[in-house]
């Protein structure tokens, strides 16, 4: 299961940044979603979709651990993680984001909480 | 605890470079809600009285609002104010995309710019670390070249305002640029800017803001967001944005052509949305937050040169488009280009462009004054010519770079009567002769001829162009709504686009704030910011009054000449008699100000110290 994107039909918006934040931790903070949107302007003028594929690459380098599969997505257990940044620096879609308040870093499990409200209908979950 | 709010306001004197951050006022947030409402506060506060708008005591503000950066739609809007090189009296401009929010997740909902830095900088504001950077580097760059350059230098993450080459110059128009696309256009708050010295302002911020009820935040943005995706507006609207519009315009008579001219252009099917869509369209580019995105980015080529652009929207058509007589939408959005990267205001810009070709086309400015080029209207070369001259403040273009008010005034030779614009900002791009709600908004608008404030033209057409009755009074519920929006910090554009319901927003309101304040009461707001800003201009202006509510002469002289309502106009009497019926709904006096009694209505007892 994960998060798949149709980048180039994003708007750039960040409807889906903004709502993980807030529907996950109760925060009104996008720096701390699972979820990154970057342009690139003015040439080619587009977006790109920054986010996990559950590819797994983070729970084989994990000293500690601490990512698990669970119900099809790769999870962090933020009791046991140690902040080391191993993951976030062997990710190879750059998608483990980290936010200075936090330890552990923040990755996307495929709730799909922000497909709804995606206005461009980039955003879908596949099984 | 403030919710909805950073909660700190931050200050910065360029002169001495010091850097303050002080918690937000609730006094402040009491009766100024945020946005522009803390803007104007500031500018009555703090601008000395008869400042120099391009001078060290001009202070520039800018202030995101309580509902930016939160779960709702297009919560995206910031105001930059400054006292205005264009007017003399008070200027504000309301920009989207994506700074609003990240200068709320950085703690600021108000910024306040004083001073003058001897050299360009940058301001960088990275939460509560604040630096004023060296920025020769960037100085001389293009609007949309300095955001990549800074981008590059300080992180994709950043968002960034910046002026170009016109705001450096201190045109009168220039305007501050984000986002590749996105403008603060208005009142010439990018020469404000540049007459600081400020080349760029980048802002990231990593803290989030606290709102009331998360809980419930999420579940009412939610049914907001689904009302919007409900509404027929959203799929049929989206795809053409503000271009949409053009035909229905042109249709009334109400689109500007060849300098306000006339209201009904010919060409208009080669510049309207479906033209734009098909021929230059790339990407629906939205702001922060938005479920109906209107900006259309596009390529355009020229002369072999290929560019990208962020438009054009209705306005950037409208003015530079048919007003410059320019029928081809690729050349529109090549000119769009030209003039975000130069950093000069399309609404103004196409104005004062198609002024200086009427007076070219009259005889009043020479061949000689334009390096015996042959300028024309229709002609993307000439336009170029003219915009670049503009930002460069080059021969001719040192005269324009003024606004066509004071290069009528200097000008002479009648073209005062077709210099179009009301109390030196130029109007927009809805032709206003026979839609008296229009004329008289334009007329009354705080900051000079801006549809902003009050967008009537719908109206007029709705209940019958020639009626007075009731308009008075419409304009004024106008100049109340739509600049609240611009105090909370929200788009408009759901509510006049497609329908969507104001009531939302005053359902969100207390989840978001935890206040109990009514919609009334905020439009009560909203009356307040309006006294305080027409009583800054009174207070800055010598004689502010009447005669600055006046239209150019061409609105009430000359008849409509071509399309579905030639033959029509108003008469002054009628324009008179409508801003008369203003003022007494108002509680102004027959000169236009705000009397006493309204002012301690308003909680404005300050004000009255100034004025009386």
């Amino acid at each position: 299961m994960q998060l798949v994107a149709r980048d180039e039909l994003c708007s750039g918006c960040r409807t889906c940044e903004l709502l993980c934040a807030l529907s996950k931790l109760k925060e009104n903070n996008y720096k701390k979603a699972a979820i990154r949107i970057r342009g690139q302007f003015p040439d080619p003028g587009r977006y790109f979709v920054v986010v996990c594929d559950q590819c797994g690459v983070c729970a084989e380098v994990c000293p500690e651990g601490c990512i698990e599969e669970v119900d099809g997505a790769y999870r962090i257990d933020k009791e046991r993680c140690t902040g080391c940044g191993e993951c976030v620096e062997a990710c190879p879609s750059d998608a483990m984001f980290t936010h200075p308040s936090r330890t552990a870093p923040i990755k996307c499990d495929a709730c799909g909480e922000c497909v709804a409200y995606c206005s461009r209908k980039v955003l879908a979950i596949q099984e | 605890m403030l919710y909805g709010y950073g909660g700190h306001v931050l200050r910065l004197n360029l002169s001495d470079r010091s850097v303050k951050i002080e918690p937000l006022s609730e006094e402040l947030v009491r009766d100024y809600v945020g946005g522009r409402g803390f803007v104007a506060k500031v500018l009555y506060d703090e601008v000395p009285r008869g400042a120099d708008p391009l001078g060290e005591e001009n202070v520039v503000a800018i202030a995101p609002g309580p509902l930016s950066g939160t779960f709702l739609p297009c919560p995206n809007k910031v105001a930059f104010g400054a006292k205005s090189p264009a007017t003399g009296g008070y200027g504000d401009s309301i920009m989207g995309g994506h700074f609003a929010a990240e200068l709320k997740h950085a703690g600021f909902d108000l910024v306040v710019i004083k001073g003058r830095s001897e050299e360009p900088c940058v301001i960088v504001i990275d939460d509560d670390e604040v630096r004023i950077e060296d920025g020769k580097k960037y100085w001389g760059k293009g609007s949309m070249q300095t955001e990549k350059m800074l981008k590059e230098d300080l992180g994709e993450d950043f968002q960034i305002a910046t002026i170009g080459p016109a705001g450096e110059k201190m045109v009168y128009f220039a305007c501050i640029t984000h986002d590749f696309g996105r403008q603060a256009g208005r009142t010439g708050v990018g020469a404000v800017l540049g007459s600081k010295n400020i080349k760029a302002i980048a802002v990231r911020g990593s803290k989030g803001f606290p709102i009331y009820d998360p809980e419930g935040v999420i579940k009412k943005g939610q049914e907001m967001y689904d009302a919007v995706f409900a509404k027929p507006g959203f799929e049929k609207w989206t795809p053409y944005g503000t271009a949409d519009i053009v035909n229905w315009v042109n249709e009334v008579g109400s689109f500007p052509t060849k300098n306000f001219w006339t209201g009904y252009y010919e060409e208009y099917k080669k510049i309207n949305g479906v033209a734009l869509r098909e021929s230059v369209w790339t990407l629906d580019k939205g702001c922060f937050a938005c479920p109906i995105p209107c900006g259309k980015y596009s390529k355009a080529t020229f002369r072999g040169k290929e560019v990208r652009v962020e438009g054009p929207e209705y306005e950037t058509i409208a003015l530079v488009g048919s007003n410059c007589l320019i029928d081809d939408i690729e050349e529109v959005a090549y000119a769009n280009y030209v003039l975000d990267e130069l950093g000069l205001d399309t609404i103004s810009g196409g104005n004062v462009i198609a002024f200086a070709l009427e007076c070219i086309e009259k005889g009043i400015i020479t061949k000689d004054q334009v390096e015996g080029k042959d300028l024309k209207f229709g002609d993307l070369e000439s336009f170029v010519w003219l915009a670049e001259k503009i930002a460069a403040r080059e021969g001719i273009g040192d005269l324009l770079a003024q606004g066509v008010k004071t290069a009528a005034a200097k000008l002479g030779q009648g073209s005062e009567k077709f210099a179009i614009h009301v109390k030196g900002l130029e109007v927009s791009g809805y032709e206003p002769r026979y839609a008296p709600a229009t004329l008289l908004a334009y007329m009354t608008c705080d900051v000079g001829a801006h549809h902003n404030r009050a967008w009537a033209i719908t109206y007029d057409v709705a209940v019958g162009r020639e009626k007075k009755e009731g308009k008075a009074a419409k304009v004024i519920e106008l100049q109340h709504v739509r600049p609240l929006l611009d105090c909370l910090g929200i788009c408009r554009f759901p509510w006049i686009e497609i329908g969507f319901e104001l009531d939302w927003y005053a359902e969100i309101w207390p989840l978001v704030t935890g206040q109990d304040k009514t919609w009334e009461d905020l439009l009560k707001d909203s009356e307040r910011i309006w006294n305080l800003t027409r009583a800054f201009s009174a207070r800055e202006i010598e004689g502010f009054g009447i005669d600055y509510d006046q239209p150019p002469a061409r609105f009430y002289e000359e008849d409509v000449p071509t399309g579905p309502i030639a033959g029509n106009r108003i008469t002054k009497e009628t324009l008179d008699a409508l801003l008369k019926e203003y003022y007494e709904l108002r509680g102004w006096d027959e000169k236009g100000l705000p009397t006493e009694e309204k002012l301690r209505e308003l909680k404005l007892d300050f004000v009255v110290e100034d004025l009386y």
